[in-house]
């Protein structure tokens, strides 16, 4: 009796487990959570706290979607996902969208069949070298011994990059951003190569961060974005404007304590449009009135969540350079609202 | 007669034996020095444990439990035990023990899983302790069922309507025999009851539910994480795969060329082939294998692959219970008139389960070990957290307390089982003599 | 006269489940039905999963170009060579460290298990303590414990620059660093087949003349000296052949260069540290099986056999470990073969084994899930069916012996 009770239960569980179909926007809202797929850790960018909270620069992104969808922050479910696991979590719809920084490239979109939804971060791969070895420029490591992170669009990079230049290295291939560090710092590897963000970051936490520097070189372009599954237009649409909502909001000055004020007293009609005081754009795809409001709320907007989690005084300490809005001669850009 | 001169009426008291010959000098002599190559061995273990002790003693003893980052640690034990001291930064695990037990789930329902751990424990006493009366058996029955609704939380009438679904197979069978269809009977109570759970258990709990709510509140299973989930994953991998097990080693026990053949074909895979890949499947595959559409999350598939994977490892202990049990008791079976089912069902599974527990306990220790390797595809396991830990910027350096950890928490679950499954066999083994 | 008619059977459909001469095949008939059944719907949903994901199910792409680096080969590899190249590059990784492993973890495992069994007090604690950590703690937990130990423990290769550096070369020849062992390797000129013909020769002779010395031991009881003749004949014919063609063999000695030691052979870390961590794992589990192997010979073997005089170790090499063996060995070769599917985690330590390279990067950059896995899987089952057709035949070798 037991045992066939517990092949059966087996079933039921499958069963009650359910099946997902349909437009994903009315999953999510049908659900009342948001299915998030972040990296399983990468300060700054994605970490659980001690209780058992996330947050970071690709979590916020995920926290201003479930604001302006759901209308609470708080209403998502994190996926952590490592390199080899991410994009199958998305393409097989265990994730409604994966924000971990991912880089856009032409066969993620077109051949994986994704959507990037945009640019939260730009990056490059870069290289960092202890002091001591005196290299003051990534031409000089013929020979060197670097560790890199698998599963990566890095580890291609660096064997190109080397290629090209016709020098020669001995890769170290590593699992986690967190044991890379560990085998960078003890001398394992000459020269650790990932994201410049990665690098700064990492640093950041050395116990001697002056005795490390990042060499001039970025020889990749690493645009990180969220991306969704192709398909489903209307979704991207959401995940697109939402981040760009936040962008627009640091353009335009909204920040999360003075939305609502924003909202009844600007005369700007875009600022208007945006805030939902004027006009319907939210009902073009689906939402309300308030979504990008409750979007900027959530976290701030693009440059109170850039500072809060890695800018310039947090353990980070990343400087804006490329990720300035694009009047203060960075790339950050939101097309208009209207 | 000739006078003797000298008889001795007292003895002399015993001499003491040399010291060489007593107390703990003996205990070495014997012990450790009863020949050279005894002395250069004992030699190179103290040797081996005095550098073991000589390099982990400062590392302890110099620990910080309270500090709230690495850097914190440092300075902590830089300004107690000067320049240059190393140490440990237990704090972390202050901090974080909470998360390598129980995950990411809601702080304030702790009570739940530490409940559901305490009814384990309950549930298991009567398997594995043959002296407690049989009636609680039916507690390890519905311990399934409980421990469900408990962890996953919901409404209590899913399980119990899940439940309920055995009672339709049995009525069923009880109709159909009684009718005269003896013998498709049981096919056709097994197809009421797949019928009642594909299709009645919904409509069924929710009725129940709308009168009585009866409902805890939900927790998903992205938040099981830590010890937790490596004991949910091994204990349903094992639970479930029992059944499987008992069929898969019956099948490759049988006379019919097809059936065996089959059964051997899965059991072979899947022993053939590492529990990593099978993961790896759970992750990226099952879902193409299942209908379009069809998508649950990734705790359920890797409990579906885990067992399996236990399923063929459990086929082959059984397997090595049925054939260890003497060929009077099939003989006696069949001479009593049994049917295959029957003598199945009332002599030979008994024997042969209670037989095969050691081995059952030690299958249970190994994929408790290897439910590890779900840190692989990113489930927040033990070995996972420790990886999202160092990712964190407070915490980031730190490696051999949060690995310690772990493994002390392995060891002294893995060995307490191992100890027990040794007592086991024991009491089995003259049992039988 | 009339022939006796059998009475007459008649075949009725209801025959098929209560005549038990039809029964099992009518359940045969339904279990194969339903495997088929069970694989084409499997098979059916694979093809409308793909095609609606827009993938097609070829291996075309173990043609295209890896694009990656990896840093433990057998064969020569670039980044310019094919997926299909990596994955035998894996492919092979994973045969060294699974035969390495299975060495190291015999001899371990043989001398833990004798030393268990120990009359001195402290060794056989220490041995039983050993087999109880090792088997209790999840083997990925040792490969990452053997990972951080290596990296702790050893140098890096800046300790061995300077005018007084914090390392040393060991023998001048090989360097034991952070990053992994560089050895002498050797360099062949023309003319080394010669040597390492010779050299081959006199390996057979060496073993022909033991055996010689032993049957005429036997025959005549005389004992000649062995081990002088054995190591003439080892060394002398080698020696003459190197000096005749003029030293042909050299050795290429490591040298520290900007970054790394340069020349000779190198072993990296991870192959270290997983084959390392793999030993020692199964060594426990093998030292469990020779213990139970050798009080499985019953204590009046080694009575008789002291009584004949023999010493201890005689004793074991001649009575107990023949007759162990048998219980030994199947259980052995079994632990070989989880050591060899335990070999599978080498990608936790970034060991470039078949996972890592066709189940990993190739599968990752190349998105054919379905196609690696499925490569993957065979890989691994022709592997072990391979194993375990080695144990069976050893089994029947074994119990023919039996009497």
């Amino acid at each position: 009796m037991k045992q066939r009770f517990l092949f059966g239960s087996a079933i039921a569980l499958v069963l009650a487990a359910g099946a997902a179909s349909g437009a994903t926007l009315d999953d999510v809202k049908a659900r009342g959570t948001l299915k998030c797929g972040v990296n399983s850790g990468l300060a700054g960018f994605a970490a659980p706290d001690a209780a058992g909270k996330w947050e970071g620069f690709d979590i916020a992104v995920c926290r201003a979607l479930a604001a302006a969808v759901l209308g609470d922050a708080e209403k998502v479910e994190f996926t952590p996902t490592t390199t080899e696991t991410r994009f199958t979590a998305l393409a097989s719809g265990e994730v409604d969208v994966l924000s971990r920084n991912s880089t856009w490239t032409f066969s993620r979109d077109v051949d994986l069949k994704f959507t990037f939804a945009g640019v939260n971060y730009y990056d490059g791969q870069g290289f960092m070298v202890s002091k001591d070895l005196g290299v003051t420029s990534a031409k000089e490591l013929d020979g060197a011994t670097v560790c890199i992170q698998t599963g990566t669009t890095t580890e291609l990079n660096l064997a190109d990059w080397f290629k090209t230049n016709g020098i020669t290295y001995q890769p170290v291939p590593i699992a986690t951003n967190a044991e890379a560090n560990q085998q960078f710092q003890a001398g394992a590897c000459d020269a650790y190569t990932t994201d410049a963000s990665g690098l700064a970051a990492s640093r950041a936490t050395y116990e001697n961060p002056d005795n490390w520097i990042i060499l001039p070189e970025i020889i990749s372009k690493e645009p990180l974005g969220p991306l969704v599954r192709q398909g489903d237009d209307q979704w991207a649409d959401i995940v697109r404007w939402t981040l760009n909502a936040l962008i627009a909001a640091e353009d335009y000055g909204i920040t999360a304590a003075n939305a609502d004020e924003m909202a009844t007293t600007s005369e700007n009609p875009e600022i208007k449009r945006l805030l939902g005081t004027e006009g319907d754009l939210g009902a073009m795809f689906g939402l309300d009135k308030d979504w990008a409001k409750r979007a900027i709320q959530a976290r701030g907007n693009y440059g109170e969540i850039f500072a809060a989690n890695i800018g310039e005084g947090t353990p980070s300490n990343i400087a804006r350079g490329l990720n300035a809005q694009w009047t203060d001669g960075g790339l950050i850009f939101s097309p208009p609202f209207r | 007669m000739a006078e003797v001169a000298f008889v001795r009426h007292e003895m002399e008291p015993p001499q003491a034996p040399p010291s060489g010959q007593v107390g703990p000098a003996r205990w070495l002599r014997e012990n450790l020095f009863s020949s050279w190559l005894n002395a250069l061995l004992t030699i190179a273990s103290v040797a081996l444990l005095w550098w073991l002790v000589s390099h982990m003693l400062p590392w302890f003893a110099h620990g910080v439990w309270n500090a709230g980052s690495l850097t914190e640690c440092r300075q902590i034990i830089q300004a107690t035990w000067g320049e240059g001291a190393s140490g440990a930064c237990f704090a972390v695990i202050r901090e974080r023990w909470q998360q390598f037990l129980f995950g990411f789930y809601p702080v304030h329902l702790y009570w739940r899983p530490t409940l559901t751990f305490f009814l384990l424990l309950a549930a298991l006493a009567p398997v594995l302790v043959s002296e407690l009366p049989r009636r609680l058996l039916w507690f390890s029955a519905a311990f399934p069922g409980l421990c469900y609704w408990l962890l996953w939380g919901g409404s209590l009438w899913v399980p119990i309507a899940i439940y309920a679904g055995f009672v339709v197979g049995h009525l069923a069978q009880r109709l159909l025999a009684a009718a005269g269809y003896g013998l498709v009977a049981p096919f056709a109570a097994a197809l009421a009851t797949v019928l009642w759970w594909l299709y009645l258990v919904g409509p069924v709990a929710d009725a129940f539910a709308s009168v009585v709510p009866l409902a805890l509140t939900p927790v998903a299973s992205k938040l099981f994480g830590g010890f937790m989930l490596s004991t949910v994953i091994g204990m349903t991998g094992i639970a479930f795969s029992l059944p499987l097990g008992v069929l898969l080693a019956l099948g490759r026990r049988s006379d019919m060329f097809i059936v065996k053949a089959l059964s051997i074909g899965f059991i072979e895979f899947i022993r053939g082939v590492p529990l990593i890949t099978l993961l790896l499947v759970a992750t990226f595959l099952l879902n193409v294998f299942l209908p379009p559409g069809t998508n649950f999350d990734i705790i359920l598939r890797v409990i579906i692959m885990v067992t399996l994977f236990a399923a063929a490892y459990m086929a082959e202990t059984i397997r090595g219970g049925l054939a260890a049990l003497p060929r009077g008791q099939y003989e006696a079976a069949d001479a009593l008139g049994l049917d295959y089912w029957k003598s199945m069902r009332l002599i030979i599974m008994p024997q042969a389960l209670k037989i095969s527990i050691p081995s059952i306990v030690g299958n249970f220790i190994s994929l408790f070990k290897d439910t590890t390797l779900v840190a692989i595809i990113g489930l927040l396991d033990p070995l996972g957290l420790v990886t999202s830990i160092r990712a964190d910027s407070n915490w980031n350096g730190i490696v051999w307390e949060l690995y310690g950890f772990v493994a002390l928490l392995f060891l002294l679950c893995c060995y307490g089982m191992s100890q027990y499954s040794r007592y086991l066999e024991r009491k089995l083994r003259t049992d039988r003599r | 006269m009339t022939s006796a008619e059998m009475p007459g059977e008649r075949f009725r459909l209801s025959m098929l489940i209560y005549d038990t001469r039809y029964r099992s095949l009518t359940i045969q008939v339904i279990a194969l039905i339903s495997f088929m059944l069970a694989a084409a719907w499997l098979v059916n949903n694979t093809v409308q999963n793909l095609a609606a994901l827009g993938k097609t199910f070829d291996f075309g792409f173990l043609g295209t170009r890896a694009g990656y680096d990896i840093n433990q080969t057998l064969i020569p590899y670039t980044n310019d060579s094919t997926h299909g190249r990596a994955a035998i590059v894996g492919i092979l990784n994973t045969f060294l460290v699974a035969i390495l492993g299975c060495l190291l973890a015999t001899i371990m495992g043989v001398l833990i298990g004798i030393l268990r069994l120990s009359p001195n007090w402290l060794v056989s604690k220490l041995a039983g303590t050993y087999v109880d950590v090792f088997r209790n703690v999840p083997v990925l937990l040792w490969i990452f414990a053997f990972f951080a130990i290596l990296t702790d423990m050893t140098p890096a290769p800046a300790a061995f620059r300077g005018d007084n550096p914090s390392a040393q070369m060991i023998f001048g020849a090989v360097a034991i660093t952070n990053r992994g062992f560089y050895i002498p390797w050797p360099v062949l000129a023309p003319g080394w087949q010669l040597v390492v013909g010779i050299f081959a020769l006199s390996v057979v002779a060496v073993v022909a003349f033991g055996r010689y010395a032993r049957a005429r031991q036997e025959a005549t009881g005389e004992i000649l000296p062995t081990f002088w003749i054995k190591a003439g004949l080892l060394v002398a014919p080698t020696l003459l052949a190197d000096l005749l063609a003029g030293h042909p063999i050299s050795f290429d000695f490591p040298e520290l260069q900007r970054f790394n030691f340069e020349g000779g052979g190198f072993i990296d870390k991870s192959l270290i540290a997983l084959w390392l961590a793999l030993s020692f794992y199964t060594a426990a589990y093998i030292a469990e099986n020779v213990r139970g192997g050798i009080q499985a010979v019953s204590r009046g073997q080694t009575e008789a056999a002291a009584a004949l005089g023999l010493r201890p170790n005689r004793i074991m090499n001649l009575v107990v470990l023949p007759q162990a063996m048998r219980v030994i060995i199947p259980p052995l070769i079994s632990q070989y073969l989880n050591l060899t599917k335990n070999s599978s985690l080498a990608i936790a330590v970034g060991y470039m084994d078949a996972r890592a390279t066709l189940g990993g990067i190739t599968m990752n950059q190349t998105g054919r899930e379905l196609e690696c896995m499925l490569l993957l899987m065979g890989f691994y089952l022709i592997l072990s069916l391979l194993i375990s057709s080695i144990m069976n035949w050893y089994d029947a070798r074994v119990s023919l012996k039996e009497r």
